[in-house]
């Protein structure tokens, strides 16, 4: 196949807007599993939570499902520093928060994709929005705005995690927390705290990623699992516990996944992902931004 | 000649006998005859799955309503198999072992079928499959029937109507692009269009599959759109059948013919999701209400079904898969009516020997146990405005473009023309 | 007891259970102990590399769909017997995990996890545009007609087998358990640091464990083609084989060999229940709220419990 410049253009421009959707599902890991040493499976599980939220609010009133999951993030917040306080108590205090954590988290995974089910059944469920069947062209290169409103949206929310985490005295606890829990005690800073705000924040990050999952995509309960490998393939991609790393891993495997389709054969794309992860893990254990 | 004493004791003998006869006689009335199945009630073809277990309590109500079969009530026993195959074989067994079911059907779709075939083949079952794509090709199993109307060769039948309708077209095409989802229906359908391309002498200018859970499909349709080509051939399942045609309205694909062997706008939730989206698209339906002049049975079912559907909250169209569930257990009926009992081997030999009316219509089997004739029609959406439900229920829409004794139009070439 | 000792008490209890169950006259018996059976392999095989060594192996769909579709490989190209495909599927799963190990178990325990992860996806998505096995459309292995040693069917013969290559791996982990090794490996999940500095050789240790662990993990899945007849990716890759090899041994407890053949035959046997009694969302459910009850009230699972109990009772 004759390579265009149109081909490569838009084989960019759909990598890009790809990873920024895979960088609003993975920031959360970021934080929780990359800062907060929290193997937080049920990520997923959280996010297409999300998804239905914002699938319920737009069936019924035909709220835009963006702007109703950001409306709703103040309870995945809450969700979040539930479910940490419960970690901590069962695990952490314990010190046996590796494994059993898992495992806990995996429990968690099953009960809200079984509690999914049983509210709304197996079917896929689409929202409606204005611009979902939208696409904006620029000469031969296309934004189609179902991917491309998220992109913006997840981009906005990314660099505004970054911001906090580097800007804010609480942020730079949050980074602190992943590096020297004695040090912000001494500094007078509760550390456990600290990683419940931040874990709340992650699991807030995953609600809007929902929103954004249905806005691209039909969605039903189960294909949450699909996403595990990916959040943190992602996330150990860019280098653990860097925002900036995990954009950049994000952008990583959106590129290569859609050039992958668009150049060789989108069956091997998955393989071209998570072959890269491989890599990384075997050659450069530390990510691409790792430290 | 016999003594009066004998007499007396064989009177009560035959008294007792008598009575314990009418004893298991009614007892034997009531027991139920049971038919047992697996059906996909959670997983990814769940969907489907419930709309084909409704389809088959509403036959079993109708006749227990008639007084059951062979006098006795008539009872389904089912399990969810979670469209995982792994679950099959216990649950077959379990019914027929346990249960004790007098009659087994299969599930919704191939993966589900071939693996309760070698149960099927070692109890020597008559087995009626649900939808499955040429099960029996390696099985050659002779009491196995199949009730879609996929035709006696369904690898390539299957993908036949698509290329008829192509071949019509005014100047012939020349390339085509095959593309379809990792999965086990897809890659079975692009073999058969494979077939078809090297008979009519087409050229191949891009033919790769894709994973089903793929995100972005557009760079799938660019690279497609790349290679120029004059048809599109489809084969996916409901989720990429929806990414695919989102894709290809964003990309704005230019070619002649798109689409062939989508599974999913045959049931209304894809219907009414993609909506205008679905203008130009070929495909395949079991149905369409612009010859229901020629399928006069299906109104009969659709009474009694759509209602229910809108209730239980499944497929509320049912034009594609439902009607053939019950179909499925009409054949059996008229069967078991027939032989006037359970015998398998009559069973099988009285399906393969007769014709059977059912709401799906005459339907007759061949030696591999598929319909006789294909009757899957191959068609084209046109003019659908909005997402509203109620256009796909009236004539207009849907285009029959081939078996022709069901044709209604020709193919509106080329698929971009259609979306304006 | 002494390796040997065990290995031949478990072999023949093995045959005998395996002799005595050929008499029930059902087969669902036989298919739905075929499952628990694959279960308690896979439980007792991740947990000589998870239990003993605290690495977690999210992988175990690949190893036990490499064992499978070894056993395709064979039967598409030389029509082998089940015999070849069980040693093959072994060897095979068993070199994929010692280069996995080599790889990654360098890192931290937690990378090696999602490394195995990322395996699995390269290895599915490898099988599926592998033709020759069937690949995305599916293999059929059918059943052979004859079938050996008089039983009366295919079902009674791969439940025997499935029962004897059970038994094996339970010898194999309690060997581990009980040798040097086992000590060295024990050391590792405590303090792996500490382990290093006694002189404890770690990496190694982890490598053979890993190589153990995945080899039996593949020999589960060298039956399941026969069992199925026909095997396609997804249901060879099935997400519920990662997670009940992670349950089971967590639920029946971690410290010896017995917690994941307590936890399997329960689970397993459990699953199969409520399969056929109520709808499966139920089934996923049980497992999640299990796993989520037993981590949080009973971290060492119920093998914790009877440790306690003896405690209890020897005071």
């Amino acid at each position: 196949m004759e390579i265009s410049t149109a081909l490569l253009l838009n084989a960019i421009i759909a990598g890009l807007l790809l990873g920024g959707f895979y960088a609003a599902m993975s920031v959360g890991i970021s934080i929780s599993f990359g800062m907060l040493d929290v193997v937080n499976i049920a990520h997923p599980a959280f996010i297409i939570l999300g998804s239905y939220i914002a699938y319920i609010v737009n069936d019924r009133f035909g709220f835009d499902p963006i702007v109703v999951s950001v409306v709703v993030s103040p309870l995945f917040f809450l969700l979040g520093m539930v479910l940490y306080r419960i970690y901590y108590v069962c695990f952490e205090r314990r010190g046996q928060e590796s494994l059993r954590g898992l495992a806990f988290f995996f429990g968690i995974l099953f009960i809200t994709e079984v509690a999914l089910v049983l509210i709304f059944g197996v079917d896929y469920r689409m929202v409606s929005t204005r611009y979902g069947d939208v696409t904006w062209r620029a000469g031969a290169v296309d934004f189609p705005m179902r991917l491309a409103v998220p992109f913006l949206v997840s981009m906005t929310m990314v660099i505004g995690v970054q911001v906090f985490l580097t800007r804010t005295f609480f942020g730079r606890a949050v980074l602190a927390v992943a590096q020297d829990q004695l040090a912000l005690r001494l500094m007078g800073v509760d550390p456990v705290r600290v990683k419940e705000l931040a874990f709340a924040l992650s699991i807030a990050t995953a609600g809007v990623a929902g929103a954004f999952l249905i806005v691209i995509q039909p969605v039903q309960p189960a294909i949450g699992r699909e996403f595990i490998g990916l959040v943190f393939a992602v996330c150990v991609l860019g280098g653990m516990g860097s925002i900036l790393g995990t954009l950049l891993g994000a952008f990583v495997l959106g590129l290569a996944e859609s050039f992958t389709s668009t150049f060789f054969g989108p069956s091997w794309a998955p393989a071209v992902s998570f072959g890269l992860l491989l890599a990384t893990l075997a050659f450069r254990p530390s990510g691409l931004l790792g430290r | 000649m016999l003594g009066n004493g004998v007499v007396g004791i064989s009177r009560r003998v035959l008294g007792a006998l008598v009575i314990g006869f009418a004893l298991s006689g009614t007892a034997l009335a009531q027991q139920p005859l049971k038919i047992g199945f697996g059906m996909s009630l959670t997983g990814p073809l769940a969907g489907n799955g419930k709309a084909a277990l409704i389809s088959m309590q509403i036959w079993a109500e109708d006749v227990n309503a008639k007084g059951g079969l062979l006098g006795r009530k008539v009872e389904l026993v089912y399990y969810d198999d979670q469209t995982n195959p792994a679950t099959v074989p216990s649950l077959y067994s379990k019914l027929l072992d346990v249960d004790k079911v007098d009659l087994v059907v299969s599930g919704y779709g191939t993966a589900v079928i071939a693996p309760a075939m070698p149960l099927m083949m070692q109890r020597n079952m008559a087995f009626m499959g649900l939808f499955g794509l040429n099960v029996n090709s390696k099985f050659k199993y002779d009491r196995y029937f199949q009730i879609m109307p996929a035709g006696p060769d369904p690898a390539v039948d299957w993908t036949r109507g698509y290329f008829e309708a192509a071949m019509a077209l005014n100047p012939k095409p020349g390339t085509v692009a095959l593309v379809g989802a990792d999965a086990e229906y897809p890659h079975l359908a692009l073999e058969g269009a494979r077939v078809h391309v090297k008979r009519l002498g087409l050229k191949v200018v891009y033919d790769k599959t894709y994973p089903p859970n793929t995100v972005d499909y557009s760079p799938i349709v660019r690279a497609i759109q790349a290679t120029n080509p004059d048809l599109v051939y489809l084969a996916s399942y409901p989720p990429d059948s929806a990414g695919m045609v989102r894709a290809a309205n964003e990309v704005g694909l230019k070619t002649r013919m798109f689409g062939g062997g989508l599974v999913g706008p045959q049931f209304a939730a894809l219907k009414t999701q993609l909506g205008p989206l679905l203008n130009g698209v070929i495909n395949y339906e079991a149905y369409a209400p612009d010859i229901n002049r020629k399928f006069p049975f299906l109104d009969q079912f659709l009474a009694k079904y759509q209602g229910r559907a809108v209730k239980e909250g499944v497929d509320p169209l049912g034009f594609y898969l439902p009607p053939y569930a019950y179909a499925m257990m009409q054949v059996l009926e008229q069967a078991i009516k027939a032989t006037g009992g359970l015998d398998q081997a009559k069973l099988a030999d009285y399906m393969h020997a007769y014709e059977f009316d059912t709401y799906v219509g005459k339907v007759r089997f061949a030696r591999n146990g598929e319909w006789s004739v294909p009757r899957m029609l191959t068609v084209q959406y046109h003019g659908i405005g909005g997402n509203d439900l109620e256009q796909w229920t009236k004539p207009g829409h849907v285009t029959v473009l081939y078996p022709n004794e069901y044709k209604t139009g020709a193919v509106k070439a080329p698929y971009h023309e259609n979306k304006k | 007891m002494s390796n040997k000792v065990f290995a031949f008490v478990a072999l023949a209890v093995a045959l005998a259970l395996a002799a005595v169950t050929q008499l029930i006259p059902n087969e669902y018996f036989f298919t739905a102990a075929y499952t628990v059976l694959l279960f308690v392999i896979l439980a007792t095989a991740w947990n000589i590399l998870g239990g003993y060594t605290g690495y977690v192996n999210f992988g175990s769909a690949a190893f036990f769909a490499i064992g499978a579709y070894t056993t395709v490989f064979f039967y598409n190209a030389f029509k082998a017997p089940l015999a070849v495909g069980i040693v093959a599927g072994t060897l095979v799963a068993g070199l994929a995990g010692l280069g996995l190990g080599y790889l990654t178990l360098r890192l931290r325990g937690v990378f090696f996890a999602i490394a195995s992860l990322a395996l699995a996806v390269v290895l599915y998505v490898f099988v599926v545009n592998w033709d020759y096995v069937g690949g995305a459309r599916g293999a059929y292995v059918l059943q052979p007609r004859e079938i050996p040693f008089g039983m009366p069917r295919y079902i009674h013969l791969i439940y025997s087998v499935q029962l004897l290559m059970a038994a094996f791996a339970l010898v194999v982990a309690r060997a581990i358990e009980k040798s040097t090794m086992g000590r060295g490996l024990a050391a590792i999940r405590d303090d792996e640091l500490a382990a290093e500095c006694s002189g404890v050789p770690t990496l190694r240790l982890k490598i053979f464990s890993t190589m153990v662990s995945c080899a039996l993990m593949g020999m589960a899945g060298t039956t399941f083609p026969y069992y199925l007849s026909y095997i396609e990716p997804s249901s060879a890759f099935s997400l519920s084989y990662a997670v009940n090899s992670i349950a089971m041994p967590l639920i029946g407890g971690m410290m010896s060999w017995m917690g994941p053949l307590i936890g399997a035959v329960l689970l397993g046997t459990v699953q199969q229940v409520v399969q056929v009694t109520v709808s499966s969302a139920w089934n996923l459910l049980i497992v999640g709220v299990l796993l989520v009850l037993f981590v949080t009230l009973a971290p060492n699972g119920i093998m914790g419990w009877v440790d306690a109990w003896r405690r209890r009772k020897g005071r």
